[in-house]
């Protein structure tokens, strides 16, 4: 339960040496770069836009050249392959990478004109094969389409509507004989002719044409259709041969496909270390780095400054009103939750980091939702495989969401044994149906089965969400110590806790109460009168204290009745815990249902096949939804009602300048 | 009065099928509106997809609490074996208890697949804060686990009435 002591950096140095205390530090990655300092005559912050525009628009090319190489290239990949994390280079790969460079990203915007060019092409193609289309039907004309006739005769060359014969087209003509007609191909839909008739008559013939509905084709050629068609043929073949000649050329680029990846990283790397510039201030010779840095780290960075370069390193303790950055300190057991408490809100000032305290919650609540011993061993057998597997190169992130449940599924399988679940029933359902075993249960639960006594089961819920409720009132407490507000202690925590406390015994001590819960209670008069003593007087106390901040007396005690009335708040807030009681029903519920259907088909030689696969499939999706829906509750408990009593969060998180790649990682030397 | 006896088992099957019936058409419901809001959300940046389906699923749960009511109901009036002698007083009792499952299930699923579709506009803008756009639809589903609750409890206690 820490956050790390963060202490102020200033580094002055000498502009000839930026770019490699630059690079160490990005290396190193332990300082935050913030801009504390006013630009005044001597230093200037420089404008690094353009820069940063080229980095960004290369990384987008070169993104986008995978992503052509992607489309004719697959590239082999195993289902595991994201569990491998960063490939590790040496330093001097990084460094003679620049020379490289150029021709790499030239590369790239190849590759992006090639994938240009075959969509051109393929809309050539396309383009053609339409012409091809409407030339078909011409195939068998021996003249071109725009031939208009000879000295003493017209021509008409087109298509009408339907199926016509050759005797009605001529029946339609007829007085403007001598004619020459011919079907040059007929479909259903159109009949194209070719009509030759005497000059004399073009215009007449033309108009009972066009009475017949007759149109003129819609492109026309100076070569005869079946010319026209193969050399149409050939152009397509051009184009094909262009497209494949590309995608050859493409593909040729497999080979960079890891300079390309890497050219990603450098340049998010050099994007990253040009934001920084921005932000420095400089004069003609020298820098400044203004920043934050964690305590234990930043004696060795000042060493390791100090003896490789000419400059003055300045770590002091953060100021009051500075906006010191949070970064976290935790066990291998709670550091998986940072990611948990972060996306409610990092620790804001001077609140405590809840990860420690929040973690043994967690992992208890998930486990009492999804409690079933089985499940709980598939998730946490799954998670410790890969985190073995690929302890070497898994990314940090990764496993700590693998931590994360690797630990719910060892609390499920600890709720699971307590409440004797294993897939639902599948032991007993096993031995009954295959084994004719009576004698069932095989392994009785340790404690009790939640589906027989339901109303213990939600008491004990609710005993859990009032621990974890006056935990939560504790780190006020703890708070309210670390910020020494002593009176704040007594008010806000103190009081409450008397008060609730009191309350609980004084609700125990009432029969309808026990009635309910099913719970045997001896509270001696004694004790109850003294709980009754304590609550009167501890809501008194919140009465009078509770609306403080107010001077107007009248004001103040009304602001101390509203805050008593926030022992509503209290109630509500343990019914909440409900959910852990229907939350793992649901599970055993549904785990039973699935195991009662196998068991119906079990019968026959198939039997054990049907029931086999019924199980699997129904316990899969039973685990998969009800997984879902402790880790949401899960959350909701700790947000909603375990946070809400004494954090609010609203930190930044401290981010380090550093090396933020995406495929590859720089391998230190280890001296 | 014998006769109506035997409709005791009637109301408790009725019961318990509605209460699997109905939150369970609801939750289709809901969890296609949120499919239809997902999908849209997809286009934009598919990388979401993990957030969104997790999103899509919350109000899917009324129809398994369905499901639950329904299964211990006929366990408890024996229609999975057992005996099924149920009077006609105890298979109005089953019926109303199954009523808050019933009604709770169907209306928190409808109104918590709003929630889950406004929380995918968060994701849209700030995939970052998805741990606070999963709680809002989380609050919704409270009160279908006090309604799953009370016909729980109602259920496995009408069995140990004497009546």
């Amino acid at each position: 339960m820490a956050l790390l002591q963060m202490q102020r950096i200033n580094i002055y140095a000498l502009n000839k040496d930026r770019k490699h205390i630059l690079e160490l530090l990005q290396r190193r990655g332990v300082v935050e770069v913030r801009s504390m300092l006013k630009e005044d005559s001597i230093f200037h912050r420089t404008d690094v836009s353009e820069s940063m525009q080229s980095f960004e628009k290369n990384i987008a090319i070169a993104s986008e050249a995978l992503s052509v190489l992607d489309n004719y290239v697959k590239e082999k990949k195993s289902m595991l392959s994201a569990l491998n994390g960063r490939k590790e280079l040496p330093l001097e790969v990084f460094d003679s990478f620049i020379e490289k460079y150029d021709s790499v990203v030239d590369r790239a915007k190849r590759m992006i004109y090639l994938s240009k060019s075959i969509a051109e092409n393929k809309a050539e193609i396309l383009k053609l094969q339409t012409q091809i289309e409407i030339l078909t039907p011409w195939i068998q004309l021996d003249v071109p389409l725009n031939f208009k006739g000879t000295k003493y005769t017209s021509s008409f060359i087109g298509a009408l509507p339907r199926n016509w014969t050759l005797e009605e087209i001529y029946e339609r003509l007829a007085d403007y004989m001598p004619l020459d007609i011919d079907i040059v191909s007929s479909t259903k839909e159109q009949t194209c002719i070719f009509v030759l008739c005497a000059k004399d008559n073009k215009d007449k013939v033309f108009e009972t044409l066009r009475g017949m509905d007759f149109i003129l084709p819609s492109i026309t050629t100076t070569n005869s259709p079946a010319e026209q068609l193969s050399l149409l043929y050939k152009q397509i073949e051009d184009y094909k041969a262009n497209i494949d000649s590309a995608i050859e050329e493409i593909k040729s680029y497999d080979k960079v496909r890891k300079e390309l990846l890497f050219l990603q990283d450098f340049d998010t790397m050099r994007a990253e270390k040009y934001e920084v510039i921005g932000q420095l201030l400089q004069s003609k010779n020298v820098f400044i780095i203004t920043g934050f840095i964690p305590e234990k780290d930043s004696e060795a960075i000042k060493d390791e400054l100090t003896l490789g370069f000419d400059l003055a390193v300045e770590v002091t303790e953060p100021r009051k009103k500075d906006d010191v950055p949070i970064l976290y300190k935790n066990n291998g057991f709670s550091e998986p939750l940072e990611g948990i408490v972060n996306s409610y809100s990092p620790p804001g000032k001077g609140e405590v980091d809840p990860t420690t305290v929040m973690s043994f919650f967690y992992y208890a609540l998930f486990g009492l939702m999804l409690s079933d011993a089985g499940y709980g061993l598939l998730i946490a057998a799954a998670c410790a495989f890969i985190l073995v597997k690929f302890k070497n190169t898994i990314e940090r992130p990764l496993m700590n969401t693998l931590k994360m449940y690797m630990f719910c599924g060892i609390a499920t399988m600890f709720w699971g044994i307590i409440f004797s679940s294993y897939f639902g029933d599948i032991f007993d359902v096993v031995a009954t149906t295959f084994f004719g075993v009576t004698d069932i249960p095989i392994i009785p639960p340790v404690w009790f089965y939640p589906v027989e006594k339901p109303m213990l089961m939600l008491t004990f819920s609710m005993a859990i969400g009032i621990v974890h409720l006056l935990t939560g009132l504790a780190m006020n407490g703890y708070q309210k110590a670390k910020q020494k507000d002593y009176m704040g202690i007594i008010y806000d925590v103190l009081f409450w806790y008397v008060l609730l406390i009191s309350s609980v015994v004084l609700l125990l001590s009432m029969k309808m109460i026990t009635d309910i819960l099913g719970v045997n209670v001896n509270i001696s008069d004694t004790v109850k009168d003294i709980a009754g003593i304590l609550f009167v007087a501890s809501a008194v106390g919140i009465i009078l204290t509770n609306g403080r901040e107010s001077k107007n007396p009248f004001k103040r005690i009304l602001k101390g009745l509203y805050a008593l009335y926030g022992i509503s708040g209290y109630l509500s807030d343990v019914l909440s815990y409900s959910r852990l009681l229907a939350l793992g029903l649901a599970t055993g519920i549904i785990g039973t249902v699935v195991n009662q259907m196998a068991a119906m088909t079990a019968g026959g030689t198939l039997g054990p096949l049907f029931f086999t696969i019924i199980v699997i499939l129904g316990h899969a999706l039973n685990l998969a939804i009800n997984a879902l829906g402790a880790y949401v509750h899960t959350n909701r408990l700790q947000y909603v009602e375990f946070f809400g009593k004494f954090y609010e969060g609203g930190g930044k998180i401290f981010k380090p300048f550093r090396v933020n790649t995406k495929y590859y990682k720089i391998k230190e030397n280890t001296k | 009065m014998e006769n109506m006896n035997d409709y005791g088992i009637v109301l408790a099957v009725f019961g318990a099928a509605l209460a699997a019936l109905i939150p369970g058409i609801a939750s289709a419901k809901a969890v296609s509106r949120g499919g239809v809001a997902g999908a849209g959300v997809i286009t934009e940046d598919p990388s979401l997809f993990g957030k969104v389906l997790i999103l899509q699923l919350l109000p899917g749960t009324q129809g398994i609490y369905g499901l639950i009511i329904a299964f211990i109901t006929f366990s408890q009036i024996g229609v999975l074996g057992g005996s099924s002698d149920i009077s006609f007083v105890k298979g109005l009792l089953y019926f109303a208890a199954c009523l808050p499952m019933i009604i709770v299930g169907y209306t928190s699923a409808i109104r918590q697949s709003n929630a889950t579709i406004a929380s995918m506009g968060v994701l849209t803008k700030r995939p970052d804060q998805f741990g606070k756009a999963m709680i809002f639809p989380a609050m919704v589903e409270t009160y279908a686990i006090l309604a799953v609750l009370v016909s729980i409890l109602v259920v496995s206690g009408v069995g140990g009435l004497n009546i």
